[in-house]
């Protein structure tokens, strides 16, 4: 059930350059059922910026009914938010769209989880409730340099960790794709968030049988009624089908999509 | 009797308060939320003959107090419209109001004469306002004549009032409406949104990739309460009011400006809720303010 509810920040700290990790409380966490939903926040009561920011899930911790995620300040909602503090209210929207499916990989299976820069978040909840189930997960995190990288040690407790920075500064230099190839790595499922770019060339590694991306959007209302981030299914004869990133993703199943 | 109920031509109102179209989709995402028939109608996205995709994205950038959007009357079509979104809606207690666009007048006449032969349709719009589409939409909006003979043509073949949505670009709003009452027109219905542009400073080009958007939101509210303050005194027919409400005082100026009904755009974005808070608070706010009926506000600022 998607809930409007005033949240209480627990916690907010920079954890890499312009990087945010936001802890929130409230009764609307007992809604997150899925890794990979998102919630969509008023970061400001004034009319600039008007509209909420869609932002990702990071670990969801039921019992003391918190979330976390990890947002990088950009513009103008983005910033307003890094500014809250402890013990502030945060108009929350959520929890939106449809998650990665946990399902979709068996106890004893392995899963490959790779992730883009600002995409990296919601794979940290992933990965937490694979590995609960008996899924191994090996996790391939990108990002543009050392300053930007971040939860590196907490994926690495979880499984095998690389880490790519494209100027090196950090893991191994390269795309996450170099990564996968370099290593060989195999998965019998696997699940991606990042950038578009980098999802297309995920799809092309047939790294495992089936595989599940998350899209990144401008979206307006979060919901699917405004109609802004809509998509193409990559199959579609009249050229007038459409797929909503906000409602009908923003995960979908690997070539679900034309990207 | 209610102290928000209230009748137009074709709609019998619960309440004065009704999504506007294009902001609401076909209702489905909400009713998730809340109870659709709580609403005083509802006005569907914008409906033409065949399926539109719309335009690419970026399809909407956010503005001070506002936002431009270019989404192009993406829709399933009027078939599958009427096969699947209103046959949909009819579980709901709540008089719909049809949004027609089209590229000509024969799409409008096409879709009108089908669309209000619905049971749930209650009366029509007329989108002859939409800035985002390269034919149609906004092309008939603009020229008194030609809104004037759209209305004609569409009235002769609908089964329900027709209410004209008008367009905030243009020089005389009066002189449109004059035109579409004219032409037969049962209401109206504006403002629709006012064309703009946003530029990225790091491309140096439009951010929305039809160019240039239609501008909503708080933003665009005084120039909405200003033509309906115009347009309520030369004309006699019947207004929803819109452009910019988000709040109950919002809604108290569109009644003083002149209007008879408001609906809620942009704000559903920001608040999915909106439309039902602003329907409880409204009928506080009478009681508060001992107001017997909504409609002794109206026009009571040039009455």
């Amino acid at each position: 059930m998607i809930q409007k509810e005033l949240m209480t920040v627990v916690s907010q700290s920079e954890i890499a350059e312009n990087i945010f990790e936001m802890t929130l409380k409230g009764a609307l966490v007992d809604q997150i059922d899925q890794p990979g939903k998102f919630v969509h926040l008023k970061a400001s009561e004034e009319m600039m910026p008007l509209l909420r920011r869609p932002i990702s899930i990071a670990r969801v911790e039921h019992d003391k009914q918190e979330f976390t995620m990890i947002y990088r300040a950009e513009g103008a909602g983005t910033t307003a938010l890094s500014r809250k503090q402890s013990g502030d209210q945060v108009d929350v929207l959520g929890p939106l769209g449809h998650g990665f499916p946990v399902e979709a990989a068996a106890s004893g299976e392995t899963a490959l989880l790779i992730g883009g820069g600002i995409g990296v978040p919601p794979l940290y909840e992933l990965s937490r409730r694979l590995n609960e189930k008996g899924v191994k997960t090996i996790h391939v995190l990108g990002f543009q340099n050392k300053e930007a990288a971040f939860y590196t040690e907490q994926f690495a407790e979880l499984g095998e960790t690389y880490v790519a920075t494209v100027d090196g500064s950090l893991g191994e230099q390269g795309f996450v794709t170099d990564i996968v190839n370099k290593h060989g790595l195999r998965g019998d499922v696997f699940y991606s968030c990042g950038p578009t770019v980098m999802l297309k060339a995920v799809e092309k590694l047939h790294a495992a049988p089936r595989g599940f991306i998350s899209l990144e959007e401008r979206m307006g209302c979060g919901i699917g009624a405004c109609f802004a981030c809509v998509c193409h299914p990559a199959a579609d004869e009249t050229g007038t089908a459409y797929l909503k990133i906000c409602s009908d993703g923003p995960v979908f199943k690997a070539g679900e999509v034309a990207l | 009797m209610s102290r928000l109920a209230l009748d137009l031509p074709g709609l019998s109102l619960k309440n004065p308060v009704m999504p506007a179209s294009g902001c609401f989709g076909f209702g489905r995402e909400f009713s998730q939320l809340f109870d659709l028939s709580t609403l005083g109608a509802i006005m569907i996205k914008a409906t033409t003959e065949a399926p539109r995709y719309g335009n690419a994205t970026p399809r909407v950038a956010e503005t001070p107090g506002g936002m431009l959007n270019a989404i192009g009357l993406q829709n399933p079509g009027l078939e599958k419209v009427i096969a699947n979104e209103l046959e949909w809606l009819k579980q709901f207690d709540v008089p719909i109001i049809a949004n027609v666009a089209g590229s000509q007048t024969e799409d409008y006449v096409q879709v009108a004469k089908e669309i209000s032969k619905v049971d749930n349709v209650h009366a029509l719009e007329l989108n002859i306002s939409c800035p985002n589409v390269k034919t149609g939409g906004i092309a008939f909006g603009t020229i008194p004549e030609t809104a004037k003979e759209l209305t004609k043509r569409v009235k002769e073949v609908s089964e329900v009032p027709v209410y004209v949505k008008l367009s905030p670009n243009v020089t005389n709003i009066v002189e449109m409406a004059k035109a579409v009452e004219d032409g037969g027109a049962d209401g109206i219905t504006m403002i629709n949104t006012l064309i703009g542009m946003r530029i990225d400073l790091k491309t140096g080009r439009p951010i929305l990739s039809n160019r240039t958007g239609g501008l909503s939101g708080p933003a665009v509210k005084p120039v909405a309460i200003r033509m309906v303050y115009e347009v309520s005194q030369q004309t006699n027919l019947p207004i929803i009011g819109m452009g910019g409400i988000s709040s109950v005082e919002d809604v108290i100026e569109f009644f003083l400006a002149g209007a008879d009904a408001v609906a809620v755009g942009t704000a559903n974005f920001v608040n999915p809720f909106v439309c039902p808070e602003l329907i409880a608070e409204l009928d506080q706010y009478l009681e508060a303010h001992n107001i017997d009926h909504i409609s002794e506000l109206k026009g009571r600022s040039w009455k």
